[in-house]
């Protein structure tokens, strides 16, 4: 020991001890970077920490049905039974693939597809191999599964539409959503999620989406479902119950058959659409499903247009079924008496033009009620020169031509009803007075839908109220059966004895054996039905043609044969039921449509659709409000 | 004079003196990162605890025979001590296997070396042999500071080529403080300090891209947190959700779950604090600090200047290990790649940091020797 260690050892202890004091002062720092971390900042981490762990994994909501309006299921969901595979359990993928092959067919293209998946995809996400299998597939991969190391069989639901084709138009179809249907729902992004795109199902949408349940899924840094935390089941959507009586709409379809045409059956005092066909239609199932380039190019490429829905979207010159609103209009200006006749000579010459009748000989001496029953051309001709094309137009709106009548079903178009100013301001030149002469028969510009043309006699027959078409009577969670009328039934303002004179005439076109459609009038004892007959030209008859003889629509290509139309009611004594028959280039109203419209009004007389009382305990409405298929 | 004197203690008697309560201290330790393996394995004893447990036998043994060695003989190897982990490191620059993307192993075959974690024992060794010759006055003279200077930076050169940031600052750092127990003058530090501040913005331009990314990851993770602030952000979100209790043994849900990357080697801490909380976090704290106490309080009863260098500095060396990891997981400190002593999964560390406390535990039992300048007895 020597004074120099003692120095060096006192030094060693000054600075040692500093050195550890430094050192401990930055442990404690430590434990205050602790205190900071997991007390004070503790909520918010720990919540970071769910955030990380919990999935969220949305449940999608089971799809509300549509029901017709006696509760019978018209689109309901359906199984979907999927194969699925997932490479963690399967060894040899390929080889699997093979064997699975021999049970469903799996060809080359799709092997590749599937290979590529599993290849891209973290090895516990499953693969679909083949969607929409047919029960005994499901059968038969269940007895083969212990030679199927990894693939498993999951359901889901699909829509489906038992009717197929008989109601394609009005119920529309669903399909998965396109960019622009994204709102940032996650919803509408879960993969085989389908909206509707059309008809019922796109204006309902929503209450049919129901709302998705959530399921919490714990899940590792890389995803897996490590287990279910929590699960909330969402609400089912609701079911949309129609005023459609699915029988006659199958009814109607099967009337129509080949032809390419509309027919639209509604309740007059609800406006509520009982019926309404379009043909030729498709098959909603298959868009389910998603269709094919060249699938979709043979529908939308047809001349018959099947994916249009014509009762609502088809429009035609209402030919002869103008007439009522014709006259009527001249009715209510004073311009005739319910007693004013003509004399037919079966033309009319003004000026340079020559306006012939379809009698080409005449009718001779004509009053208003034989104006309608045998349709006289000449009659209207005279009277439109004095009322005049504003006033037609007028009347013609107060029957729901040429407007949007607001059908609770995306897709109506309005028609046409002409004035002078919308010449002058669409097509640029003044009116002529010929053109009234051929509005007056509802031909030129004048045009109309099937759903436009059976609003106009529902109105003409319920006492001149203004009802407004719908297809949907509720949208319901427990069949709640009380009728929409979804908007407030106004008096059109026409005079009674008026409408009544109308409703004479249109009784005479069936019971008078002179009317236009006396043969295709109800036979059946008790029941009974009015209307109008419509044909309506779709080419121009030259003059040459005319005098060396008019062709037959036979003899025409069928792009250029009349429209046939039909509008109707029934019973002729209580008038219930309002229809509107279109057949395109189908030939005459009185031999084409009115058969028709009579077949037609025969059954739904029968089945009295309308006297479904609300709250009637109905079937499929009152018992468990789901079912699987 | 003590009961020892001069003279050799038997080897009854040393076995009798041998802090024992400090092998028990490290037992308990070590303990604890056997727990957390198990937990890291999801409650599993394979691959980490059972491995780490046979190591830290062997590791436990070697500790106890490198305390039982007198002193003077590890005063008289240092320097070639010093030589041989200097030649490993050199080693690896040649040969050395590529691991995590930098060379840091040397494959002996049996054993996966890592000669920077050994050199940092080395470097304390050869430094406190250097000054363990020298005044205080003396030391601080500059014609004696270029010697253990040299000491000090040979090594860093060499590991900042691997490149190992982290090792590198350590061995500056416990070089620093060997200097500044051994008698370097305040002033000497002032212009070292200006020196590398002078040199940052130089050598910003010789740091890997990685480096760079590292540093900027550290001053704001939340810029980056599914890429390079990964680590950091999940490591803050494991730990601040445990809380003042933890979420219990086997149930932190972050590091069960793969969100917290590395958590059987570096953020191993993270993992117990997120499952014991802060009390456990704080109480691994407290064993940490009772273990440096230890070593400061053992510098500070020894008689020769060579025992209380090695004592201090290996306690230095092991505060560093701790600080360092510890900080690095709170986010704190850049993410550079320092275990946590005695609990992280890893050979090499292991050892090193039990042959530093047969060393201390040598410096206790050879305490009251006096030994002479040039390392003989007086």
């Amino acid at each position: 020991m020597n004074s120099r260690d003692n120095d060096r050892q006192r030094f060693f202890t000054r600075r040692a001890a500093l050195l550890a004091g430094g050192q401990f002062g930055l442990l404690a720092a430590l434990v205050g970077r602790m205190y900071y971390l997991q007390v004070v900042e503790s909520e918010r981490y720990h919540m970071l920490a769910e955030e990380n762990r919990i999935n969220m994994r949305l449940l999608p909501p089971s799809r509300g049905r549509i029901l017709d309006r006696f509760g019978v299921p018209v689109a309901i969901n359906e199984q979907n039974y999927r194969v699925l595979i997932k490479s963690e359990n399967t060894p040899d993928v390929s080889a699997v693939l093979d064997r699975l092959a021999m049970i469903i067919p799996i060809n080359a293209d799709e092997k590749t597809r599937i290979l590529k998946e599993i290849r891209r995809k973290k090895k516990f996400v499953p693969v679909t191999v083949r969607e929409f299998l047919e029960w005994e597939d499901v059968a038969r991969l269940e007895v083969n599964a212990p030679d199927l190391p990894g693939v498993t069989i999951d359901v889901s639901e699909r829509r489906f539409y038992p009717n197929g084709i008989a109601a394609a138009h009005v119920l529309g179809y669903v399909g998965a959503p396109r960019r622009e249907d994204l709102t940032g729902d996650p919803l509408l992004e879960l993969p085989g999620f389908r909206i509707g795109r059309s008809g019922v199902e796109r204006a309902f949408d929503k209450p049919l989406r129901g709302t998705a349940g959530a399921s919490q899924l714990e899940v590792n840094a890389v995803g897996r479902v490590i287990r279910e935390l929590d699960r909330q089941e969402g609400d089912a959507g609701r079911d949309v119950v129609l005023t459609m009586d699915m029988a006659l709409q199958r009814s109607a379809m099967r009337r129509l058959g080949d032809e390419s045409g509309a027919v639209v059956v509604m309740d007059i005092e609800t406006g509520g659409l009982i019926a309404q066909a379009s043909t030729p239609s498709f098959d909603p199932n298959a868009f389910t499903e998603g269709l094919s380039n060249a699938q979709w190019r043979a529908l939308a490429d047809n001349e018959r247009a099947p994916l249009r829905n014509k009762a609502i979207a088809g429009e035609y010159a209402p030919g002869s079924t103008f007439k009522m609103v014709v006259a009527l209009a001249a009715l209510e200006e004073g311009v005739i008496t319910p007693k004013t006749s003509f004399f037919c000579p079966g033309h009319l010459e003004l000026g340079d033009g020559k306006f012939h009748c379809w009698k080409r000989h005449g009718h001779g001496h004509v009053d208003l009620v034989r104006s309608i029953s045998e349709s006289c051309d000449v009659y209207y001709y005279e009277i439109v020169r004095k009322v005049g094309i504003d006033k037609i137009a007028e009347m013609a709106s107060r029957f729901g031509l040429g407007t949007d009548l607001g059908l609770d079903v995306p897709g109506e178009r309005t028609g046409l009803v002409p004035t002078k100013s919308w010449k002058r301001a669409v097509i640029g030149q003044p009116w002529v007075l010929g053109e009234t002469l051929v509005a007056g028969i509802g031909q030129g510009f004048v045009l109309t839908t099937p759903l436009q043309l059976v609003t106009m006699t529902a109105r003409m027959v319920n006492g001149g109220k203004a009802v407004f078409p719908h297809i949907a009577r509720d949208v319901t969670r427990r069949g709640d059966l009380t009728e929409r009328v979804p908007r407030e039934q106004v008096s059109i303002g026409v005079d009674a004895g008026h409408l009544d004179l109308m409703m004479k005439a249109m009784a005479e076109v069936t019971l008078d054996p002179r009317g236009t459609a006396h043969a295709a009038r109800i036979k059946v004892p008790g029941l009974s039905m009015a209307g109008k007959t419509g044909t309506a030209q779709v080419r121009r008859i030259t003059r040459r043609e005319r005098e060396g003889g008019v062709r037959t629509n036979d003899e025409l290509p069928w792009r250029f044969r009349d429209h046939a139309l039909f509008v109707g009611y029934a019973p002729v004594e209580k008038p219930r039921y309002a229809i509107a028959v279109v057949v395109e280039h189908g030939g005459g109203g009185s031999s084409v449509a009115a058969p028709i419209a009579r077949d037609i009004l025969t059954e739904t007389l029968e089945r009295d659709p309308a006297k479904l009382a609300p709250g009637a305990d109905v079937a499929g409405l009152r018992g468990p409000s789901r079912q699987g298929t | 004079m003590s009961q020892f004197g001069t003279s050799q203690p038997t080897l009854r008697q040393k076995l009798l003196h041998l802090n024992w309560e400090l092998v028990l201290l490290i037992v308990l330790t070590a303990s604890i990162g056997f727990a957390m393996l198990y937990s890291a394995a999801n409650g599993s004893f394979d691959p980490w605890a059972s491995r780490q447990f046979s190591r830290f036998c062997v590791g436990l043994a070697m500790m106890l025979v490198v305390a039982l060695v007198d002193i003077r003989l590890w005063l008289r190897a240092s320097y070639p001590i010093y030589a041989i982990c200097l030649g490993l490191l050199a080693a690896v620059e040649i040969m050395g296997s590529i691991g995590m993307g930098a060379q840091r192993w040397l494959d002996l075959g049996f054993f996966q070396l890592q000669p920077s974690e050994v050199m940092k024992i080395a470097v304390i060794l050869a430094l406190a042999r250097y000054f363990h010759g020298f005044d205080v006055d003396e030391a601080g003279r500059l014609r004696n500071l270029w010697i253990p200077v040299l000491i000090v930076v040979a090594p860093i050169a060499l590991v900042l080529r691997q490149p190992d940031l982290g090792t590198a600052m350590v061995v500056a750092m416990v070089g620093g403080a060997m200097f500044w127990l051994g008698g370097a003058r305040l002033w000497q530090f002032g212009v070292v300090a200006a020196g590398v501040a002078a040199a940052v913005p130089m050598a910003w331009q010789f740091l890997h891209a990685y480096q760079k990314q590292r540093i900027f990851t550290f001053l704001n993770p939340e810029n980056d947190p599914l890429g390079s602030g990964y680590h950091i952000l999940q490591s803050k979100i494991a730990l601040g959700s445990g809380g003042m209790f933890g979420k219990g043994f086997l149930e932190g849900t972050q590091s069960h779950l793969n969100f917290l990357p590395e958590k059987q080697t570096d953020f191993i801490f993270t993992m117990l604090a997120e499952e014991f909380g802060l009390i456990g976090g704080v109480g691994l704290i407290a064993l940490y600090g009772l273990l440096i106490a230890y070593g400061i309080f053992i510098a500070f009863r020894c008689r020769s200047q060579f025992a209380r260098l090695l004592a201090m500095g290996l306690s230095v060396n092991f505060f560093l290990y701790v600080f360092i990891n510890i900080a690095m997981v709170m986010g704190i400190l850049p993410v550079v790649g320092v275990p946590l002593p005695l609990i992280s999964y890893g050979g090499t560390a292991m050892l090193t940091v039990l042959i530093g406390f047969g060393l201390i535990m040598s410096c206790w039992l050879h305490r009251d020797m006096y030994i002479n300048r040039r390392g003989g007895l007086a």
